[in-house]
């Protein structure tokens, strides 16, 4: 197995899939000549050519009206959204026709968009966001945001596979810093399954994308430090959210910690506090703590960003006042 | 004509027997649209009612440009294209009354249907939104060497959304096969066109884009028919999308429930005068296409037909309504054609 970055994992799904399958193409913003914002498609004009890889105009609800389109008709496009903050210039193509065609019309949207996103790369208010919660609110689309390289890939791939509008939330902050084996064979991540990325009996911690690896090392320390035992659930997808896991997780520790990156109110958290209290109230043994960024827009110095993302120490503060409870 | 100028070479006239059919589907959009009104009033159409009442020449004589395999994307106040494009009135009858066996098994109303065996691609309410997704047919088109051209419509006030705008620059640079119509029909609800524009001609806008733009007669159906025939003939020589303006008049106010009471008396009166359907019956007669036991013919027909749509329709149950919670999601690829 190579050791790839994550990056370079998505590049790896995206290559994979775009061999097999002849009706998958990419279009987006500086895709082509330029190989992406952030790389992920460089070489693939040289390889597939202009009808495969399509350098668009500058016009978000067109990329992603025009991907609808296409999709409609059977075609499988993946959209590159330059950063996930221009999402919103779209919004109205993504809620109103990708996620409604098939409810009303019964014809599956096989598309994906790509949307690099988060925080913690001092992009400022417009350059950072982490925008799924718009999202998950919208019946008819899928959402998924891997963290690791292994899950990229497997997620990517799944997407492309899914007859379904797949929101791919993949974090920048992560592009070249997680590193990870990932399998040179054919393999997917099945889209509705969260991963279990660390056992432990004494608190779960719920989390999702950048904020796993945040997790899994507050969990180390409180391993080594304190002797407390802390689960860590990487959702992984969001829509589907994968119910069991998550409340099999919570009746086994009995704690529950939510942590994400998005702003605290109205993320997805709130949700699965809400599923959490609902069926599995009698199993908690302390109130459900949740962590994510304070309900500001992204600032730009790095005093401002520190204070606003989660992080590790706070993940720490908040599962030692649980383990305490 | 503005920009450049589109091929020539397209038939550009309708025959004799196109005229006919033309003026036939005329007359049963308009007696289709008097039926939902009435269905309206009677408390049985339950959500909105809209018309194109003045419109059926542009929605008529565009789509009758198209073949079957070219893909139709109409609006609100085409019915007509509907109907040339071959929907039956029967399924759109049951679209109308929110039935289990409409083409959107109750989910969603009137147009806003899918019927990929006809290549029908109804709107959604959000005005221009449906442009970018036509935009993307085109590509498929494009990318695919299908030779398919796309058809699709927006209002006056509806060129003013982003998407009118995104989609031309995206389909003129590309050279995608896509015919834009803009009905201006002199208001968009109660705002008159002097609240929406300042240019001369909408079609004006088609400069900004490199493409060819031109403003036609919305009231007469062979001027509609011509410069359609050429913006199609036009996409499909893979020269690129066409931007046409079709000058016509809200007859009816913006849904059944509105009396429009804002709009001009004497505006409506001048208007009248050049009706699409009588305009063509008048050539028709003058020009003795059109007999009186075949006009005759065809208001029977249509009287039969539709009084056949109306009672299929009206006998078909609403969906039970745990149907609500089913098909958010695909389970699989493929469309069931």
């Amino acid at each position: 197995m190579a050791v790839v970055t994550y990056i370079e994992a998505i590049t790896k799904g995206l290559w994979e899939e775009m061999e097999r399958d002849s009706s998958v193409f990419l279009l987006g913003e500086d895709i082509g000549e330029y190989g992406g914002a952030f790389k992920a498609t460089k070489g693939f004009l040289n390889h597939f050519g202009s009808d495969r890889v399509i350098d668009t105009v500058l016009a978000e609800s067109a990329i992603l009206g025009a991907a609808t389109g296409a999709a409609l008709v059977g075609m499988k496009p993946v959209a590159e959204i330059q950063f996930a903050d221009f999402v919103t210039s779209g919004f109205n193509q993504l809620v109103n026709n990708s996620a409604t065609m098939h409810y009303r019309w019964n014809i599956p949207v096989p598309m994906v968009v790509r949307l690099p996103s988060g925080a913690g790369i001092h992009g400022g208010p417009f350059h950072s966001r982490n925008p799924e919660a718009w999202f998950f609110h919208q019946p008819g689309l899928k959402l998924v945001a891997p963290s690791t390289p292994y899950d990229a890939k497997g997620l990517i791939k799944s997407a492309i596979r899914d007859p379904n509008p797949v929101l791919y939330f993949e974090h920048k902050r992560l592009y070249r810093h997680i590193k990870g084996e990932v399998p040179e064979d054919d393999y997917t991540v099945e889209i509705g399954k969260g991963d279990i990325k660390r056992e432990g009996n004494d608190i779960s911690v719920v989390t999702y994308g950048a904020t796993v690896h945040q997790a899994l090392e507050a969990a180390e320390l409180l391993e080594k430090e304190d002797g407390v035992s802390v689960e860590v659930l990487d959702l992984r997808s969001l829509m589907p959210l994968d119910k069991d896991l998550i409340l099999d997780s919570v009746r086994k520790t009995g704690k529950l910690l939510i942590a994400h990156e998005d702003n605290i109110t109205g993320g997805i958290g709130g949700e699965v506090a809400a599923l959490v209290a609902e069926f599995a109230f009698e199993n908690l043994d302390a109130p459900i703590k949740r962590i994510g960024a304070i309900d500001t827009p992204t600032p730009y110095s790095p005093t401002l960003e520190e204070f606003f993302l989660p992080n590790k120490n706070k993940i720490v503060a908040a599962l030692r006042a649980l383990a305490a409870f | 004509m503005n920009g450049q100028r589109p091929r020539r070479g397209a038939k550009q006239s309708p025959s004799k027997g196109d005229l006919l059919q033309l003026y036939y589907y005329m007359r049963l959009t308009r007696e289709f649209e008097e039926s939902i009104l009435k269905l309206y009033r009677q408390g049985k159409i339950l959500g909105g009612a809209y018309t194109g009442n003045g419109n059926e020449a542009t929605s008529v004589g565009s789509a009758f440009c198209l073949k079957k395999e070219d893909y139709l994307f109409p609006m609100h106040r085409d019915l007509g294209a509907h109907l040339v494009k071959g929907q039956s009135l029967r399924n759109l009858m049951l679209q109308h009354l929110a039935r289990a066996n409409s083409l959107t098994r109750g989910r969603d109303g009137t147009g806003h249907y899918a019927d990929p065996s006809l290549r029908i691609y109804g709107n959604i309410s959000h005005l221009a939104a449906m442009i970018p997704v036509a935009a993307g047919v085109a590509l498929a088109s494009k990318l695919r060497k299908e030779k398919a051209v796309v058809m699709t419509y927006i209002g006056d006030g509806g060129s003013n959304v982003g998407d009118f705008h995104e989609s031309l620059a995206m389909c003129s640079v590309m050279r995608l096969p896509l015919v834009l119509i803009i009905e201006n029909n002199q208001f968009a609800y109660s705002t008159p066109i002097a609240k929406q524009f300042i240019v001369k001609r909408l079609s004006d806008r088609a400069i900004g884009y490199g493409i060819p733009g031109i403003t036609v007669d919305g009231t007469d159906v062979n001027e509609v028919y011509a410069a359609c025939m050429r913006a199609v003939d036009h996409a499909r020589e893979g020269e690129g999308p066409t931007l046409i303006e079709s000058v016509t008049m809200r007859m009816h106010g913006h849904s059944a429930h509105d009396g429009a009471e804002y709009v001009p008396k004497n505006l409506l009166e001048e208007w009248k005068k050049k009706d699409p359907i009588a305009r063509l019956e008048k050539h028709l007669t003058e020009k003795k296409i059109l007999s009186a036991s075949k006009k005759l013919e065809f208001e029977q027909k249509i009287s039969v037909e539709l009084e056949d749509a109306v009672q299929y329709a009206l006998q078909n149950p609403y969906p039970a309504a745990e149907e609500a919670a089913v098909g958010v999601f695909a389970e699989q690829l493929g469309i069931k054609i």
